[in-house]
C-alpha cells in the first residue's frame, strides 16, 4: 500500500512535469520513444549494475568522462580533454565548465572521486567493480585491504582529475564508457544513501533525468533541461519497456506500440526479415559462443582428442540451420571487429579444408590418441536450459559420433550450470558464453590465464600463455602488443583449449519513424542521438 | 460466527510457519546462488555480496535472521531487484494482480452462471451442446496459445486494442489479458452451474416452489440457484486464490506488472526474498479463501451453521 501512495506522488509529479514541459514547449507535442529493452534493469545505480539492459538505460540518464558516439567510436564526455603521462600510467582529465548535475549543481571532479571509491568500497557489493582493477590500488581497496582514500584517483582542483593506473592500459579510455564508471551525486548519495536512486531522489547528469520504474511495466525517462546538450536532444521522454519474451516485443512493434526492440527471437529471424525488411538490423557483436573442455578430466587432457572434436565441429551448419543467420560461425576466441585488434585473430590452418579431409585428420588423432569405433570416448555435454542449446548440442552429439565419440547431456537451469562450473571440477564438455564489456582482445584472452579461476572453465594451463599475457600487459606499443596478443590466442587454438563455435549477433528491430540508429559492434544505442519523425 | 474465524486465523498461523520454513530450505536445496548467471563474478566480487546479503553465514543463521525480520513485518531486499525491498515489489505488484484477477473472476462468474443456466434449462437442445463446446475448448486450450493469438489478432492485424503493456490499468489494455484469464474460469463454472442446475430444477423445494405458481424467472434464480451456486462457490475458493495472485503467462506474454511473474522470475535467478515473499503471499489468499468459501456455504446452506 505504501508502494501505492509512493506511486501516486510519482505521477502526480510527472503530471505536473508534463504541464511544465507542454508550457514551456508553446503547442510542440511531446516526442515520445517507447523502447524495447531485453529485461528489467535490476537496478539503476551505476555502482550495482552488470546487465546490458541496465546499460542501455543509464546511458541516457548518465554522462561519463568519456562516451560512445552513434557509431560507438569513443568521444568526450565530461572530460573536454585528457593527457597520460609519457610512461601510460597517470591519465589527467580537464572537465567541462559547463557539465551540471539536473538539479543545476556543476559536475566536479571529486564527484568522480566519490564515484570510484564508492563503486570499490567492499560494502557496496559491486557486481563489476573488476572493470576498474586497473586503477591504482582498486583491487586492494575491494579487497578490503586498504582505505578507498588510498584509490589512485585524485581531484587536483574542481574540474581537473588525475587517475593513476596500475600497467599502462591502451583500452583505459574504453573501459571509462562503460556505465560503471559513470559519476554518482555526491550530495544525494549522502543524503539518500542506496535510496539515491529512487525517482524522487535521483540527480543525473546525462540528456535525461528519471520519472518511474516499475519493475516489469517501464522506465520513464525524461530530458533534463539542465545537460549541457539538451538543445541537441531531440526525443523529450523515453519508455524503457522491459521484454522476457522477445516474442511480445515483435508483436508490440508491428501494431507500432514500441518503436524499437534490442532482441529478437532468433528462431524466428527468417520469417521476420521477409516480414519487415530492413527493420530487422543484425550486426555483428562481441561476444563469443564456445563449448570448455575440463582439460582436467583424464579424456580430454589429450591436446589430440581436444582438437579433433573441434575439427568436427560444423560451425557453418550451427550458425546457418540452428540459429538461422543469428550468430557466425567462430574458429577463434576474440571477434572480428574489436579495438587494438586490426588484424584479427591467428589463422587455423584446418578451418578451410574441405569436410571429408576435416574428418579423416580428426579421426587420424583420435586414432594416435588410442580412441576408434571399438574404443569408443564416453563424453557429458552440460549445457543450459535453452531451445537453441539444445539443438546446438544434440547436433555436435552427432558431429562427433563418426570419431566414436559417444555423448550424453546434462541439463539445468542457467544458475544451477553456471554454479556447477563454478564450484566443481566434474563437467567434461560445457556450453558457455562471453559478452564483452570492452572493445579490447585482453577483455577476451583474460579468460584463459591459469589464476583466472572462476572464469576459465576448461582449466587450461600454459605457462607459455600467462608469460605473453603478462608481457602484453606492459606493453605500450600498440602494434607489438597487438602481435603478443595473437600470439597468445594462437597458443589456445594449437592447444585446442575448448571450442570457439560462434560469434554473436546483435539483432534489433528499428522502426523507419525513428532516425539516427547505427548499428554497431557495442550495441550501443543512446538516445540522444536518435529522433522521431512522423 | 466471530469466533469461529479467530479459531480458523488462528489455526492458520502454524500452517503458515511450516509453508515459510519448508519453502526456505527448499530453495537453499536448489543448487546455484542468485549471483550465478552467464556473467560469472569475481570470486572476491562474489564474496563481497555474499557478506553485504548475509549469504556468507551458516543456514540456520540465515533463517532465524529472516524469521526475526519477517516477525516484524520486513520481507527483506530482493537479491535481483537491488534497489527494491521485496514488500516494495510486491506491494506494486499486487494491486495490478487482484485487479486483473478480481476483474476475470466476475466475469466468469456473471458469464459462467448465465451459459450455465440456459444450458441447464434449455438441456440437450443446440444451446446446450453449444455451451458444452465452448466450455470444452475454454479448458483445454492452453492460455499460452490464447494470449499471444488475441494479442495478434486484436493488437496487430485488427489494431483495435493495446497489444501488450499495462498502460496504468486502463480498460483497453486490461480487456485482452482479462478475457484470456476468464476464458477457462467461464467454462468450468459453466459446467459446473450447468450440473447442479440441472439437479436443482429436479429437486423437492423447487417442484414445490412452482406447485405455488411462482413465476418461472424467479424459480429458477432465486430458489434453484441458491442450491446450484454451492459447488461453484467450493471450486471459487483455489481458483480465486490463484487467479488473484498472479498468472506468470499472462503476465509476460502481455507485459503486465503483476506479481505471478515474480515467482518464476525469483526462482529462476534464485531470488530468495523474493520467492518467500510470493509464497506467503500466496498462501495467505489460499488460507483466507478457504475461510470465505466456508463462511459463503453457511450464508447459502441453511444446514450448515458454525457456532
Amino acid at each position: 500500500m505504501l508502494r501505492m501512495a509512493g506511486m501516486r506522488s510519482l505521477m502526480a509529479g510527472a503530471l505536473v512535469m508534463a504541464g511544465v514541459f507542454a508550457g514551456a514547449s508553446t503547442a510542440l507535442a511531446q516526442v515520445t520513444y517507447v523502447r524495447g529493452n531485453d529485461a528489467n534493469p535490476e537496478t539503476l545505480d551505476q555502482h550495482k549494475t552488470s546487465t546490458v539492459a541496465e546499460a542501455n538505460i543509464l546511458r541516457d540518464l548518465y554522462e561519463g568522462l568519456v562516451i560512445y558516439s552513434a557509431k560507438a567510436e569513443v568521444i568526450p564526455g565530461v572530460a573536454e580533454s585528457w593527457e597520460t603521462s609519457d610512461d601510460g600510467l597517470v591519465w589527467t582529465f580537464k572537465l567541462r565548465d559547463d557539465a551540471k548535475w539536473s538539479n543545476g549543481d556543476p559536475v566536479t571532479a571529486e564527484d568522480f572521486v566519490f564515484s570510484y571509491q564508492r563503486i570499490l568500497n567492499p560494502a557496496t557489493g559491486a557486481k563489476y567493480a573488476n572493470m576498474l582493477y586497473v586503477i591504482k590500488n582498486a583491487e586492494k581497496v575491494n579487497n578490503g585491504e586498504l582505505d578507498p582514500s588510498e584509490l589512485g584517483v585524485k581531484a587536483v582542483d574542481d574540474k581537473t582529475l588525475e587517475i593513476t593506473l596500475e600497467n599502462p592500459t591502451p583500452y583505459f579510455l574504453q573501459l571509462l564508457t562503460h556505465q560503471t564508471s559513470y559519476p554518482v551525486h555526491k550530495a544525494s548519495v549522502e543524503k539518500f544513501g542506496s535510496d539515491f536512486v529512487k525517482p524522487e531522489n535521483m540527480v543525473t547528469n546525462g540528456p535525461y533525468k528519471l520519472v518511474s520504474f516499475v519493475p516489469n511495466d517501464k522506465v520513464v525517462l525524461e530530458k533534463n533541461p539542465e545537460f549541457r546538450e539538451a538543445d541537441k536532444v531531440a526525443i523529450d521522454r523515453v519508455e524503457f519497456v522491459p521484454f522476457e519474451e522477445r516474442a511480445t516485443c515483435v508483436r508490440r512493434f508491428e501494431a507500432g506500440e514500441v518503436l524499437s526492440c534490442s532482441d529478437l527471437p532468433a528462431e524466428q529471424l527468417q520469417s521476420l526479415k521477409k516480414r519487415l525488411g530492413d527493420q530487422v538490423h543484425v550486426a555483428p557483436y562481441l561476444g563469443t559462443y564456445y563449448y570448455a573442455l575440463n582439460n582436467k578430466k583424464d579424456d580430454l587432457k589429450d591436446p589430440r582428442v581436444r582438437q579433433a572434436l573441434s575439427m568436427m565441429v560444423d560451425r557453418e551448419f550451427i550458425a546457418e540451420e540452428i540459429w538461422s543467420g543469428a550468430m557466425l560461425a567462430a574458429y577463434t576466441f576474440v571477434p572480428p571487429g574489436i579495438g587494438n585488434y586490426e588484424g584479427g585473430g591467428p589463422k587455423v590452418e584446418w578451418a578451410d579444408l574441405d569436410p571429408l579431409d576435416k574428418e579423416d585428420q580428426a579421426i587420424a588423432l583420435m586414432k594416435e590418441a588410442g580412441y576408434g569405433p571399438d574404443n569408443p570416448l564416453e563424453l557429458e555435454i552440460s549445457y543450459s536450459a535453452g531451445e537453441n542449446h539444445k539443438n546446438t548440442a544434440t547436433a555436435i552429439a552427432d558431429m562427433w559420433k563418426p570419431l566414436g565419440v559417444n555423448v550424453t547431456f546434462n541439463v539445468r537451469d542457467g544458475s544451477a550450470h553456471y554454479s556447477h562450473l563454478r564450484d566443481s571440477d566434474d563437467y567434461e564438455v560445457a556450453r558457455a558464453g562471453w559478452i564483452g564489456d570492452f572493445s579490447d582482445p585482453v577483455n577476451f584472452l583474460q579468460l584463459w590465464e591459469s589464476d583466472n579461476t572462476g572464469f576459465n572453465y576448461s582449466k587450461y594451463e600454459n605457462p607459455e600463455y600467462d608469460k605473453l599475457m603478462d608481457q602484453a600487459a606492459a606493453e605500450t606499443d600498440l602494434a607489438k602488443r597487438e602481435e603478443i596478443l595473437r600470439q597468445a590466442e594462437a597458443l589456445l587454438v594449437e592447444d585446442a583449449a575448448f571450442i570457439s563455435m560462434l560469434y554473436y549477433s546483435s539483432m534489433s528491430l528499428v522502426s523507419p519513424k525513428l532516425k539516427g540508429w547505427e548499428d554497431n559492434i557495442q550495441n550501443a544505442h543512446a538516445t540522444r542521438w536518435m529522433s522521431i519523425s512522423e | 460466527m466471530l469466533g469461529y474465524v479467530l479459531r480458523r486465523l488462528l489455526g492458520a498461523i502454524p500452517t503458515l510457519f511450516l509453508i515459510i520454513t519448508l519453502s526456505f530450505f527448499l530453495m537453499r536445496v536448489a543448487p546455484g546462488g542468485p549471483f550465478d548467471r552467464e556473467r560469472a563474478l569475481e570470486a572476491k566480487v562474489l564474496e563481497n555480496l555474499n557478506r553485504v546479503f548475509h549469504l556468507d553465514r551458516p543456514l540456520w543463521e540465515q533463517y532465524l535472521y529472516y524469521l526475526g525480520n519477517l516477525a516484524q513485518g520486513d520481507l527483506g531486499p530482493s537479491f535481483i531487484y537491488r534497489d527494491f525491498s521485496v514488500q516494495q515489489l510486491l506491494g506494486s505488484g499486487l494491486p495490478v494482480s487482484i485487479q486483473l484477477g478480481a476483474t476475470a473472476l466476475l466475469l466468469a462468474l456473471l458469464l459462467g452462471a448465465l451459459l450455465g443456466t440456459i444450458a441447464a434449462l434449455r438441456q440437450n437442445s443446440w444451446i446446450d451442446y453449444g455451451v458444452t463446446a465452448v466450455a470444452t475448448f475454454g479448458i483445454t486450450v492452453p492460455n499460452f496459445v490464447v494470449a499471444p493469438l488475441l494479442s495478434l489478432v486484436f493488437g496487430v492485424w485488427l489494431s483495435l486494442l493495446p497489444a501488450g503493456g499495462w498502460g496504468n490499468g486502463g480498460p483497453a489494455n486490461m480487456l485482452l489479458p482479462v478475457i484470456t484469464l476468464a476464458l477457462p474460469q467461464v467454462a468450468v463454472i459453466a459446467r459446473l452451474i450447468r450440473g447442479s442446475m440441472i439437479e436443482a430444477l429436479r429437486s423437492d423445494h423447487v417442484r414445490t416452489a412452482r406447485a405455488y405458481g411462482l413465476p418461472a424467472r424467479m424459480v429458477v434464480i432465486v430458489h434453484a440457484m441458491r442450491a446450484a451456486c454451492l459447488p461453484v462457490v467450493s471450486y471459487l475458493g483455489p481458483a480465486a486464490a490463484a487467479l488473484l495472485t498472479g498468472s506468470v503467462v499472462v503476465e509476460t506474454i502481455f507485459g503486465l506488472p503483476g506479481i505471478g511473474r515474480y515467482f518464476v522470475q525469483g526462482a529462476l535467478n534464485r531470488d530468495y526474498t523474493l520467492v518467500m515473499g510470493t509464497v506467503i503471499i500466496i498462501a495467505v489468499f489460499v488460507v483466507v479463501f478457504n475461510l470465505i468459501v466456508d463462511l459463503l456455504y453457511a450464508a447459502l446452506d441453511p444446514r450448515v451453521r458454525y457456532d
